[in-house]
């Protein structure tokens, strides 16, 4: 149709070794001829790995949550919802824009009712939103696996409860099913139109000051004491503990947590308190996920110490030298008005100024909900709602169906409710469950095949070249602006050794490359490198301390990645697209993070 | 006019002066008044100028009248008229008084400076130049690198004939300046040993951004990057943070007083400095701060030429304000919003039906 469009979704070729990958993810997740006229792009932010057919509830539901709010309850006036495609196991997404200038005018008078409810009542709105999330997190907590013992126990009886066990398997899967999308409604509640407010603020500040960097806005922007941080903080603090207890000896690199935590065991008094204190740490700053939220592999730090242990190490090793870990929040916090006020003194007018403390002021107001949200939904309440699954998961490897309870990931979420309707009836009729003929070998096939879509690599994006992206998110979250898809479309005609992306933290270093695909690598990282990566999410965080500067796939300056990397004053280049493919552990690179280059130089 | 002395110290002098001692004058006096480096010197005024030039006739016509009888679409005419009109006062002596008061600022600043021929530029200071309304930029004339006081007093002329350059003239004619309203008044300056020299905005010239601080800079002196004999380096300061975006160029051409003494000559730049930086980091910094100076002290951004002396003391030379994005400015005010979140909906809202 257009003279210049990406690769056509109908003209992929297929994954040798891949056939059959279609029966994983629900026939309204795949690409359909039409839409080779369309622009997708890869959601490498949230989907960097291939997807395992459970985890294809992490683009279904946050997908029917978000379009709910802009298009539905919000009413934005340019743009309706993100709808999404699997293809090779990666998730492309496209936002569908308002295009009709009278159909933006019918959503406009919607919009400023409903929104400006949101933004007139945001504080209050926002607490209500904060108890309603940890009771969200409490009901998730509160799930239970029944058992099918031989005979119901005597109470179902007495009580007169008058339903058996089995019956709660498929009422207790549901709720877990129920609350995880329910969730992503309150998650996508505020989300919007806290982008809202930050686009604003953006698109002044390049009109004002083109030269400004993104970054510059984002640190006007960004709070102190934010959610995401904590987790960090408190690595830090234990640290310092085991300084203070003279327990330093214990934290060395490369320990396993089990033997660390039984060494702590034995060194009486001071022993106990380092792991009372972690006790108290955990709850609830060790649920945040080891990725972000969207994988079932990732755990979160309570459920599993690798990261937060392989991290100690360091943090024992930099305090005892005398080095002071914790975040300067009252200097920074300081910097950050000292810009703010200076940029506003530049400003021509007492109106512009008076303009600027609005947009400024509005952006500071959404961003404890833009910051912390994620703890609260993709890291505490999303590893349990994956620990509970696990608990069905278990529960159909010890009646047969499964061989092992992860097994169930492999398995889409009515395909779980199927197995487990199985195994109501064999326990109801004293038969025999048929699922392990029937799901053991396509749990098999399903594991072939993931592993032979994780050798694909995924073009940034498909389809056509877009005629208008007007989604905030798309914008502020993903990072992706007209230039980014001229940069994409032009990045056949380098020479293979510039990479581009967002200029996300200042400075320019050289160093080697570590190409890092999957979160549960990142024990690799070495002092000093360069960590390439498709995202970053928080639990990264003890990483940035390590290396020399963060280039990532996907991202906006507001991303993790961005973020982290500014607060740990390191160069960042976000959003390349192609870093990943481009780049191989071992690559010298230099990284601009002032004009968004990465350079591969050997 | 006639109550005015013929040559006043840039001491003496101030924004207000712009009258007697043109734009030029008048600015460097008020920086040297807001206890900015300039290099020192005199204007020779524009009651001067008058009292020179008010009793020349051309073919028995009075000068004003002369060039008010001209048409601007006539080329050929117009550049005769101009050719004769320009020998007419460069060739006239300069009254007794002038010359006197212009011969004895100038042996001063020769004492001051321990050099018996103290080189010096002249400079053109028009009375209607270096305003933000009508920026006569490069028409009238700069001589670098005078020795002497009678190649001053020649230069002087020389600098007064411009006024009768076709492009001064066309200039004026075009835009209906009234020959009655005319001043001139010349710049003497004790010339800097440039080492590395240039211009800055006080804003960026590309994009109007007020937050950064825009400098050129090139080895030599200033007239190699305002010609464009040469590519500068270029800095961008940011005034919030100070983070410097450089660009150092390959500087193949620059302009050094002639060896003989007088004037200026354009050669090669020796090869082992071509690729250098013209500026160390602490001179960005120090001409930052300069230049900040002199914006908060007119209240409004300002284009700058300056010079790094070998020493490496910082002068400027001139400031004005800039005047390409000063006019845009208007139009692209934030307004506020009743309600802070207005903004959201003026943003994101589409096309208004109101609009429409």
């Amino acid at each position: 149709m257009t003279e210049r469009s990406f690769p056509l979704p109908s003209q992929l070729e297929a994954v040798p070794g891949a056939e059959g990958w279609e029966a994983m993810y629900p026939y309204f997740s795949r690409f359909q001829p039409e839409d080779d006229q369309r622009f997708w792009f890869y959601n490498s932010m949230h989907f960097p790995e291939v997807v395992p057919a459970f985890d294809g509830i992490t683009s279904e539901i946050p997908y029917t949550a978000i379009g709910a709010n802009t298009a539905r309850l919000f009413s934005f006036p340019t743009t309706m919802g993100i709808e999404y495609r699997i293809v090779n196991g990666r998730v492309y997404i496209t936002a569908n824009p308002v295009l009709d200038e009278a159909e933006q005018g019918r959503r406009l008078a919607d919009f400023q009712e409903r929104a400006g409810h949101y933004y007139a009542n945001w504080d209050r709105l926002y607490v209500g939103w904060q108890q309603r999330i940890e009771a969200l997190i409490a009901d998730i907590e509160a799930v239970e696996v029944p058992e099918l013992g031989e005979l119901d126990p005597i109470e179902v009886v007495t009580s007169g409860r008058g339903f058996a066990s089995n019956h709660l398997l498929r009422e207790e899967f549901h709720r877990c099913i129920d609350l995880y999308s329910k969730m992503w409604h309150h998650h996508t509640e505020f989300l919007m139109l806290g982008y809202g407010a930050y686009v604003v603020f953006f698109e002044f500040c390049k009109q004002v000051f083109p030269e400004m960097g993104d970054q510059m806005v984002a640190r006007m922007v960004a709070g102190m004491d934010v959610t995401m941080y904590r987790p960090d903080d408190e690595l830090k603090k234990l640290a310092a503990l085991a300084v203070d207890l003279d327990l330093a000896d214990l934290f060395v690199e490369g320990s396993d947590p089990a033997k660390v935590l039984a060494a702590l065991g034995e060194r009486g008094d001071a022993g106990a308190r380092w792991l009372a204190a972690l006790e108290a740490a955990k709850d609830p700053w060790f649920n945040v996920s080891v990725g972000d939220g969207f994988y079932h592999h990732h755990l979160s730090w309570a459920d599993d110490l690798t990261v937060p242990f392989a991290a100690l190490p360091r943090y024992v090793e930099q305090i005892a030298a005398g080095q002071d870990l914790t975040r300067p929040t009252e200097r920074l916090a300081q910097e950050r008005d000292r810009i703010a006020a200076e940029y506003r003194e530049l400003l021509d007018s007492a109106d512009e100024q008076t303009a600027f403390d609005q947009m400024l002021g509005l952006c500071r107001q959404v961003f404890p909900y833009i910051e912390s949200h994620k703890f609260y939904c993709e890291h505490w309440f999303t590893t349990r709602f994956f620990q509970k699954v696990r608990a069905f998961g278990q529960l159909l490897a010890d009646r047969g169906v499964l061989l092992a309870a992860d097994d169930v990931f492999h398995l889409r979420h009515v395909e779980v409710e199927d197995a487990l309707a199985d195994v109501m009836l064999a326990w109801a009729s004293g038969g025999t469950e048929l699922g392990g003929r029937h799901w053991q070998p396509i749990v098999a096939e399903r594991k072939r095949i993931v592993e032979a879509l994780s050798t694909w690599s995924a073009p940034p994006a498909l389809g056509a070249v877009p005629e208008a992206l007007n989604d905030p998110a798309v914008k502020m979250l993903w990072g992706i602006t007209q230039e980014t898809v001229e940069a994409w479309l032009g990045a056949e005609d380098d020479d293979g050794s510039t990479v581009r992306g967002y200029a996300a933290s200042p400075g320019v270093v050289e160093g080697v490359a570590r190409v890092l695909l999957n979160v549960n690598d990142i024990g690799q990282i070495r002092e000093g490198e360069i960590l390439v990566c498709p995202v970053t999410a928080p639990s990264w965080g003890p990483v940035f301390g390590k290396i020399a500067a963060a280039v990532s796939d996907i991202g906006g300056t507001m991303s993790h990645a961005a973020i982290v990397a500014r607060e740990y004053g390191m160069p960042a280049v976000v959003g390349t697209g192609t870093a990943t493919a481009r780049i191989s552990t071992g690559d010298r690179l230099r990284v601009d993070g002032d004009r968004g280059v990465v350079t591969v130089l050997a | 006019m006639t109550s005015i002395a013929p040559v006043l110290h840039l001491r003496e002098v101030g924004l207000g002066d712009v009258p007697t001692v043109g734009g030029k004058g008048a600015s460097l006096g008020e920086l040297l008044r807001a206890g900015i480096r300039v290099p020192t010197g005199f204007a020779v005024t524009t009651a001067a100028f008058g009292r020179a030039v008010e009793q020349l006739t051309v073919d028995g016509v009075p000068i004003p009248a002369r060039v008010a009888g001209l048409d601007p679409a006539d080329a050929p005419a117009l550049a005769a008229a101009c050719a004769q009109l320009r020998a007419a006062v460069e060739a006239a002596p300069l009254p007794g008084e002038v010359a006197a008061a212009v011969s004895t600022a100038y042996a001063a600043m020769c004492e001051e400076g321990a050099d018996a021929s103290l080189p010096v530029a002249v400079r053109s200071s028009a009375t209607s130049e270096d305003s933000a309304e009508a920026s006569f930029a490069g028409l009238q004339d700069t001589y670098l690198w005078v020795r002497g006081a009678d190649p001053v007093l020649e230069h002087v002329r020389r600098c007064w004939a411009s006024l009768y350059s076709v492009e001064s003239v066309t200039y004026r004619l075009r835009r209906g300046i009234p020959e009655t309203d005319l001043g001139m008044a010349v710049v003497v300056q004790r010339m800097v040993g440039a080492r590395s020299s240039g211009v800055l905005f006080t804003r960026s010239p590309l994009s109007g951004d007020r937050s950064v601080v825009a400098i050129d800079a090139s080895w030599g002196l200033g007239s190699a990057v305002v010609s464009g004999d040469v590519t500068p380096d270029s800095f961008v300061v940011s005034k919030v943070t100070g983070e410097v975006k450089r660009n150092v160029a390959t500087k193949t051409r620059w302009h050094r007083p002639d060896p003989s003494g007088s004037g200026v000559v354009e050669t090669d730049v020796p090869a082992d400095l071509q690729d250098r930086p013209s500026l160390s980091d602490e001179e960005i910094a120090e001409l930052v701060a300069i230049a900040r100076r002199v914006e908060a002290h007119y209240g409004r951004p300002q284009d700058i030429e300056w010079a790094v002396a070998e020493g490496g003391d910082v002068f400027l030379l001139q400031s004005r304000p800039e005047t390409v994005w000063a006019a845009k400015d208007a139009a692209r005010k934030a307004a506020p919003t009743a309600r802070p979140f207005d903004h959201v909906f003026n943003l994101l809202g589409g096309k208004r039906p109101s609009e429409g």
